[in-house]
């Protein structure tokens, strides 16, 4: 009457070695991840030792490796970064309140949550056609010739030319319009996890809608929020593709608006009217350059310029990173 | 006291006119999700299916035919041919060599993260994962590039087994591709095997299984739609991947299946004829919206694929 037990019993051992052996493999496969990742790391920071100095940082590209830097980039980057958060703040945020706070289970807002999810799909290269039609040639019915409409803006004019061309505004809303989807995801997440109590109690103190958004909800979600944005733009700074359609130049002896220090913005205040409608280069895409380039030595400046990309990125993810545990910490509902 | 309630009642009036306004302007930036989806359908079919401008459409002058079944890719020679079949090799030949890689090792890092693992290694292993989950693209086809290839492919393939191992080749771009996906299948994985109540896992272990009985034979099948859904998406994400494999594949179209060639991929076509002097109007110009109509199309419907899996089959415990 006991066979059962026993076969039970002298299975166990074996099923037991089969469990252990079966959590091994899938530790391994934890730490793959994590091993590549340190191979990647160390093989990049090895491949750009003695390359990564103060020069590399303050050159412009050069047709001599020893000589070749990534200011441009860096200053590129930094502009599309700027006008990219300047955009896509306000217009994601935006969204995510209507979603939220206003239409919370229409079919509108059924519909643009499928959209949404769908449009995170899409590759970013076509988003870079997108951009390069819609933006860059605005779908040529200017003519060849860009026409220009000038604004007074009391100490400069402020030229923008019509369509926006190869320039730094025509690649920020590009790449807005990539990490909106990302952003307003982000965005409702922070401002679902704002209690309701909080709403209802402005409401009876007899408080409109959007003032209760304005001073309850807002305040209260945007730790979230900032969290949410830093990720999405440590996003953009990485793309390439998209800004290899748009057409960001490969080869660039300049900064968007000669603004090459701080202390330009002083000095040269036309430039940051003329910046933003500047052709450009931009971190990944001096990166992309050089890694196509044949000779061997460009392999070294590469990789200097991705330890500076990645410095960056880890120094943003590090930020948002931080400022989540923080917050989860100290807010108590 | 009439005046007062007047007064009340246009003040009322006016800041209800301001809250309409507020709506009003958040609902725009709601609705400009739908607007970029509609300029994106708009903007490739406008140049690859029916032209508005002077210039002919890229399916007017290429018929359907000829571009699902010509074996030919070549729009830059004077002979052309636009078959996209070589394009469609190449993009799916990387996406399963990633999938290959990805989707066995994510979901195995999934269900140790999930079932295995103390919270404190989570704590370490999670943020690693989302770390490299952001590395850019351009720095996974360096990595190809510069060491997989040399490093790993050619030691092992080329002095070892005796392959012919290229500069550029497929192999390398989808090692790196998979490793690139790896922390979305992980992730999205994880999400759904957490999703599986407790109680189902305490009657496993009650009727006598060990862990591992629990972690295959129940957990793994009460969590499958959520885990299809994340290979799903992965390898969508593979399909549209850029610039990795532009750098490390090459831009040669090619119909094979030999890993260790350098085949072209529809993306990787897209970028080559960009950093090209292309007109616009021109037939290799307007082959750019064919593809990147293609690719979407792709791309779209693996989405709404996964999406309707995780709907239609997700077990529901409550």
């Amino acid at each position: 009457m006991n066979k059962p037990k026993s076969v039970f019993e002298s299975r166990l051992a074996a099923r037991h070695r089969q469990g252990r052996l079966f959590g091994a493999v899938c530790m391994a496969s934890t730490w793959f991840g994590i091993g590549v990742l340190v191979v990647l790391l160390a093989g990049v920071t090895w491949q750009a030792a003695g390359w990564l100095n103060w020069s590399f940082l303050t050159n412009f590209d050069s047709r001599h490796p020893e000589q070749a830097g990534i200011l441009a980039g860096l200053w590129g980057s930094l502009w599309l970064i700027l006008f990219t958060t300047l955009f896509s703040v306000p217009v994601g945020v935006g969204a995510a309140l209507y979603l939220e706070e206003y239409e919370s289970n229409g079919w509108l807002q059924r519909l643009i949550q499928v959209n949404l999810s769908n449009l995170a799909g899409v590759p970013s290269i076509v988003y870079g056609i997108l951009g390069l039609t819609v933006f860059v040639r605005m779908f040529g019915v200017f003519g060849s010739q860009p026409k220009v409409v000038a604004l007074s803006l009391g100490f400069t004019d402020l030229e923008i030319p019509l369509p926006f061309g190869r320039t730094v505004i025509a690649a920020a809303l590009t790449l807005t319009l990539l990490i909106l989807p990302v952003v307003i995801v982000a965005a409702q997440e922070a401002l679902r996890a704002v209690p309701s109590s909080i709403r209802t109690a402005s409401y009876a103190l007899g408080a409109t809608k959007w003032q209760t958004i304005r001073h309850q909800v807002l305040p209260a979600a945007a730790p979230g929020i900032l969290t949410g944005v830093i990720l999405a733009v440590s996003r953009a700074i990485g793309e390439t593709a998209p800004l290899v359609m748009i057409g960001a130049l490969t080869y660039v002896a300049f900064t968007p608006g000669d603004i090459s220090s701080p202390t330009d913005i002083i000095t040269n205040p036309a430039g940051l009217a003329e910046a933003p409608f500047d052709t450009f280069t931009a971190l990944p895409i001096q990166i992309f350059n050089w890694v196509s380039r044949p000779k061997t030595e460009y392999q070294h400046v590469a990789a200097a310029g991705i330890l500076v990309l990645l410095t960056v990125l880890l120094v943003l993810n590090g930020v948002a990173i931080a400022l989540r545990h923080r917050y989860q910490k100290r807010i108590r509902w | 006291m009439k005046g007062d309630s007047h007064l009340l009642l246009r003040r009322f009036s006016l800041s209800r006119a301001k809250e309409q306004a507020i709506q009003f302007s958040l609902f725009l930036c709601a609705l400009l999700s739908v607007v970029t989806t509609l300029g994106i359908i708009i903007v490739l079919v406008n140049e690859a299916v029916v032209a508005v401008g002077p210039n002919a459409a890229f399916f007017q002058e290429v018929s359907l035919k000829e571009f699902f079944t010509d074996t030919r890719w070549t729009p830059q020679f004077a002979d052309k041919h636009f078959g996209v079949l070589p394009l469609l090799a190449g993009t799916f030949l990387i996406a399963g060599i990633a999938a290959l890689i990805a989707l066995p090792i994510g979901l195995a890092s999934a269900i140790y993260l999930c079932e295995y693992a103390a919270p404190r290694t989570r704590d370490f292993v999670k943020p690693s994962l989302e770390i490299l989950a952001g590395v850019p693209t351009v720095v996974y086809g360096y990595f190809a590039l510069v060491f997989v290839t040399p490093y790993l492919l050619k030691p092992i393939f080329q002095d070892l087994l005796g392959f012919d191992v290229g500069v550029f080749n497929a192999a390398s771009a989808g090692i790196v591709v998979g490793v690139m996906i790896l922390p979305m299948v992980s992730s999205l994985s994880e999400d759904a095997l957490r999703a599986v109540p407790r109680g189902l896992r305490e009657a496993g272990y009650a009727l006598g299984s060990t862990k591992f009985d629990v972690s295959v034979k129940i957990v793994l099948p009460a969590a499958a739609s959520g885990i299809m859904a994340s290979f799903l998406l992965a390898i969508s994400r593979a399909v549209g991947e850029t610039m990795a494999v532009s750098i490390a594949a090459g831009m040669t179209p090619a119909l094979t299946m030999n890993p260790f060639r350098s085949v072209q991929t529809m993306t990787s076509y897209i970028v080559n004829v960009s950093l090209g002097d292309t007109p616009a109007g021109s037939v290799q110009y307007q082959s750019l919206y064919a593809i990147a109509l293609t690719l979407f199309c792709i791309t779209l419907a693996m989405n709404i694929l996964s999406q309707v899996v995780l709907s239609r089959y997700r077990e529901v415990y409550e």
